[in-house]
């Protein structure tokens, strides 16, 4: 459990990074410091290691006054991931992840064994150990940045904007894996971004810092799209956070329907009477795209006959996801697929709406705000 | 002037006093590189940490630097109490040049370390020493290299000047040419001078490379 009790940090040039402020993250949780730049969020991170100390006010790690403990000797113990990685270019992969089991004092050969079981555990091949970090991509670094986060298995991790430096697909891909791990560690993460979208993703709870260092609104996600605390938190979660609390609305309510279908190769004679729209799927019965209605075939249906379909919904997952599916595709019809991508059925945005309607949902997935 | 050469080059003295003066010139140009290249270290290191030292540091080092060099040669004596002809002179004096020249290079080679790497190294725990010699310093050398090379050539080249005022190395032969005359020993040797400089570089190179293994690495097609 991190505790920042009463904390305030002011420069010298009189600026005021924090204003008196306390926060309780949670031991095993993912707790999100979220906020415009100048709101002090890296601010707070970094009095948790010490590397930045607050001017009054104590941050406390385990019940223990982080000051009772001598910097570098508490670093060690804390897991930091830093935004671009911060990995050293002059080492190789697997040195870097072995970095503070060396400097803990374990012997060469027992740190690397560790770095490279790190790396699996990432979701690196563990050859890549070998390689240096400019041969890697920016997602491949910042899983080797997390990688050497974890090496000395510390129970808190800091990350400090990690995910910002890549791109949003290898973003996405990064927090699905950051999850993932989370739910095998079980560590206290403090992450710090400046995105909403990745704070309402990732955090059990999150922290809404303003400019100049003021808490906003700490709460579960879930709340913080649903009862912002004040005009800052309303627009800051933006526009469409009606839609976005979505994402903690359970779909398992959603009934999907059916619609003809057909599969790339078909040849006219097998395509169905062509009143409405005909949903597409290759062999592995995955859809593939849509025929509009009284749309004529020449010969085999193939690809680029096709009207692209819109996102898909996988059963049981929230419902933003069905009505996303639903919203995006051509025929007005979201499509449902299971985990393998294979077509379930279809959902309309009419039907999404009625299941939030009756409000027969559970209103929002128990939160972990304590 | 072949005829000459191969005469000079004939004689087993002139062989030995040439092998001599050539060691000596070795001697008097690397001995103040690395004595120079030891003390830029810490002093551009300092320079780089304490911000009201840097500017007094910096331009320290370039008035040392615009002092002509003969002039040292001739007042270092007076100043420090050693013989006019001590090559301990040639010895401090190069090393006040090469410190001099390197300062400002170590600075920004030390900047020019990424700050997300140095900050990850504390947030790691390394303490302020250790960060310096395992992190710091390594990513240092790609920039320090170009400076170091530029400082070997320029002592190479000052010794020569030391001759004037009676130390040894390969500026004898000049004054040796000048004197007698014997014309002969001055292109052997700038032919020696010029080789040695080479052969220094290359050695610097050499060591720069291996030294850095990961600088090509990075340039290697990534995702191979």
């Amino acid at each position: 459990m991190i505790e920042f009790r009463s904390v305030r940090k002011q420069y010298d040039d009189g600026t005021v990074a924090v204003q008196e402020l306390s926060l309780t993250v949670p031991a095993g949780t993912v707790t999100v410091l979220v906020g415009p730049s100048g709101c002090g969020k890296t601010t707070l991170l970094r009095m948790v290691n010490r590397m930045i100390e607050p001017s009054s006010g104590a941050v406390l790690l385990d019940g223990g006054d982080v000051r009772d403990s001598e910097p570098a000797r508490l670093r060690r113990g804390i897991g930091y991931v830093i935004q671009q990685a911060g990995l050293f270019p002059h080492r190789t992969v697997r040195d870097n992840v072995a970095t503070v089991p060396r400097l803990f004092g374990h012997g060469r050969r027992e740190a690397r064994r560790r770095a490279e079981g790190l790396l699996e555990r990432v979701g690196l091949p563990s050859e890549i150990g070998k390689r240096y970090p400019a041969q890697l991509s920016g997602g491949q670094q910042q899983r080797v940045g997390v990688a050497r986060a974890l090496a000395a298995d510390p129970p808190v991790l800091l990350m400090d904007e990690p995910f910002s430096a890549v791109d949003p697909v290898v973003r996405e891909g990064l927090q699905d894996e950051l999850l993932r791990l989370q739910g095998e560690l079980g560590k206290t993460v403090l992450f710090v971004t400046h995105d909403i979208d990745e704070a309402v993703k990732l955090g059990e709870n999150v922290a809404v810092l303003r400019q100049g260092g003021y808490l906003a609104q700490y709460a579960p996600p879930e709340q913080l799209l649903a009862e912002p605390a004040d005009d800052f938190v309303t627009s800051f979660v933006g526009r469409d956070r009606g839609y976005r609390r979505l994402s903690f609305v359970d779909s398992s309510g959603l009934r999907a329907g059916s619609v003809d279908t057909v599969r790339i190769g078909d040849t006219s004679a097998d395509v169905p009477s062509q009143a409405g729209w005909v949903l597409v799927l290759d062999t592995h019965d995955r859809p593939r795209g849509w025929l509009p209605p009284e749309a004529t075939i020449h010969g085999q249906l193939t690809e680029d006959q096709l009207i692209a379909g819109g996102s898909l919904h996988t059963g049981g997952a929230p419902l933003r996801g069905a009505l996303d599916a639903a919203l995006s595709s051509p025929s007005g019809l979201g499509v449902v697929v299971d985990e393998d991508g294979v077509y379930l059925g279809v959902v309309t945005a009419r039907q999404v709406l009625e299941i939030l309607e009756s409000g027969r949902h559970p209103a929002v997935s128990e939160g972990a705000f304590r | 002037m072949i005829d000459e050469l191969v005469r000079y080059l004939s004689s087993p003295s002139n062989r030995e006093v040439l092998l001599e003066q050539l060691g000596q010139h070795v001697y008097l140009a690397l001995v103040p590189l690395i004595a120079g290249v030891s003390l830029a270290l810490p002093l551009g290191r300092l320079a780089q940490r304490v911000r009201w030292l840097r500017g007094a540091l910096l331009g320290t080092a370039g008035v040392v630097y615009t002092i002509p060099s003969l002039a040292v040669f001739v007042l270092l004596p007076g100043i420090i109490g050693t013989g006019y002809t001590s090559p301990v002179n040639i010895v401090i004096a190069l090393t006040l040049y090469t410190t001099a020249l390197l300062v400002r290079p170590v600075v920004d080679a030390l900047e020019s370390v990424p700050t997300h790497v140095t900050v990850a190294a504390t947030a790691m725990g390394y303490r302020p020493h250790r960060r310096f010699l395992a992190v710091e310093l390594p990513l240092a050398v790609p920039a320090l290299t170009s400076a170091v090379r530029v400082a070997s050539v320029s002592n190479i080249s000052l010794v020569s000047v030391g001759a004037l005022v009676g130390s040894g190395g390969l500026g004898r032969l000049f004054m040796v040419g000048f004197e007698r005359p014997d014309l002969v020993q001055i292109p052997v040797g700038i032919v020696l001078t010029v080789l040695l400089a080479l052969l220094v570089d290359l050695l610097l190179v050499v060591g720069w490379r291996s030294l850095t293994p990961w600088e090509r690495a990075g340039r290697a097609v990534i995702g191979s």
